[in-house]
């Protein structure tokens, strides 16, 4: 119990390198009526990184059961929709795979409604889909679901506002510095134009949430098939060590 | 470098999915020194928000990790079955998770940090997560040394206590305006 007690001076190196700014959305959005009440008013407190910081949940394999990669899957039907696989990689920004990382997934299904209560627009459910999915990147940090392609919802935030297809992301990472919660959307969605969520997003950082419709990946007579590569953050130790205690100063 | 991949907003339906029957379990039910932290999520009317997901880090009771990136080396963990980690909706009003007061952790300039939990918030109408810190209003003398607290004006301070309770600790997140709850940058 004591020798974690004891103080020792150097311990901590911050790891993980700032994010830059012009990634993520500004937390008070005004196009996203919800960020009205619940954004911080206040600027956050810059939180040195140690170790509770560069530590994480390392959650793998115990998470899943058979068939969650595979929401086509998990019913005695299957569900109605185009057969889609999503797959990619998930890497830090220094470019290393992200290796044996959970990563779940949720989505409406193909009639565009989630099996949830508090959705109840007139959109079929399907006995076939619960659109959730779990699994965990491999060695060269990459992973695959077998899905249907979700479809487009209403929604009330504007007049006529409908939110373009998509598919919830949420990753961990090895450090509770990389958690991440995003969403992935389909090439060319019409909807992009009117959606504050995504446009929240600042412009040079929308594309990066906008899968690939990959022809080589796609399975003949079975599934089309979309990447969509996911970057957490790096750490910034290799080429500037010399800087690395700077933020515990 | 590559870029990295912006963050959205959690949405209302985060419930299918990110729900585990285990998740406020930091440690097993019928853990020894086992105490409930529970709290609500307020939003800028003082409305507690039902749709968001709270997640909790820590280190054990020794302190330690159980991770390799801590330097002192991964070690298992002090008690049976603590996973360090906690994830809790707020349906009925307030999150809760069962867990073990941490221990301090050094805090790599010689000194120690005050015992405390890494949390995010998730929500519908949050487009990151904000991220904040469980101190414990009862350990005066370690959060006395604690340069994190130490660092913020007396009232911000306050915002990271947890303050006990009858099965454990009581700690309120405050997302916007007055009592806002301090919020880190990582």
């Amino acid at each position: 119990m004591t020798d974690g007690l004891l103080p020792t001076p150097g311990l901590v190196r911050a790891r993980y390198a700032a994010v830059p700014a012009g990634v993520h959305p500004e937390l008070l959005s005004p196009g996203y009526a919800s960020t009205a009440a619940r954004a911080p008013l206040r600027p956050p407190v810059d939180l040195p990184q140690r170790l509770t910081e560069i530590t994480g949940p390392l959650l793998g394999e115990g998470r899943l059961s058979a068939r969650d990669a595979d929401l086509t899957a998990q019913h005695e039907v299957e569900p109605v929709g185009q057969r889609i696989l999503v797959q990619g990689q998930v890497r830090d920004s220094d470019g290393r795979a992200v290796p044996h990382t959970l990563v779940e997934i949720w989505q409406a299904n193909a009639a565009g409604r989630y099996r949830h209560l508090g959705d109840q627009w007139p959109a079929p459910l399907d006995p076939g889909f619960s659109g959730v999915g779990r699994t965990v990147t491999d060695a060269e940090g990459r992973y695959r679901f077998t899905t249907v392609r979700p479809g487009a919802y209403p929604w009330g935030n504007h007049h006529n506002a409908w939110r373009p297809a998509h598919i919830h992301f949420s990753l961990f990472g090895r450090a509770f510095t990389q958690r991440l919660v995003t969403q992935m959307y389909f090439p060319d969605d019409p909807l992009f134009g009117q959606d504050p969520i995504y446009a929240a997003v600042p412009e040079q950082a929308r594309e990066r949430l906008v899968s690939r419709f990959s022809l080589e990946q796609t399975q003949p007579s079975w599934a089309l098939a979309y990447e969509f590569d996911l970057v957490l953050r790096g750490t910034d130790a290799t080429p500037f060590e010399e800087q690395d205690g700077q933020d515990e100063a | 470098m590559t870029g990295l991949t912006p963050s959205q907003t959690v949405g209302p339906f985060l419930s299918i999915a990110l729900r585990w029957p285990d998740g406020p379990y930091v440690v097993p039910e019928g853990t020894p020194g086992a105490v409930w932290l529970r709290g609500r999520v307020l939003d800028g009317a003082g409305v507690a928000v039902t749709d968001a997901l709270v997640e909790t880090w820590q280190a054990d009771p020794a302190g330690r990790f159980d991770h390799p990136d801590d330097p002192r080396g991964a070690t298992a963990p002090a008690v049976e079955g603590f996973r360090g980690f906690g994830r809790s909706e707020t349906l009925d009003g307030e999150f809760a998770v069962l867990t073990l007061k941490p221990g301090r952790v050094p805090d790599g300039q010689g000194g120690l940090q005050a015992p405390h939990l890494d949390v995010s918030v998730f929500a519908r109408g949050l487009l990151d997560r904000v991220v904040t810190r469980v101190c414990f209003a009862d350990e005066a003398a370690a959060n006395a040394q604690d340069a994190v607290l130490q660092s913020l004006p007396p009232a911000s301070r306050e915002t990271l206590l947890a303050h006990a309770a009858a099965d454990g600790y009581r700690f309120d997140v405050v997302l916007q305006g007055e009592g806002e709850t301090v919020f880190f940058r990582v």
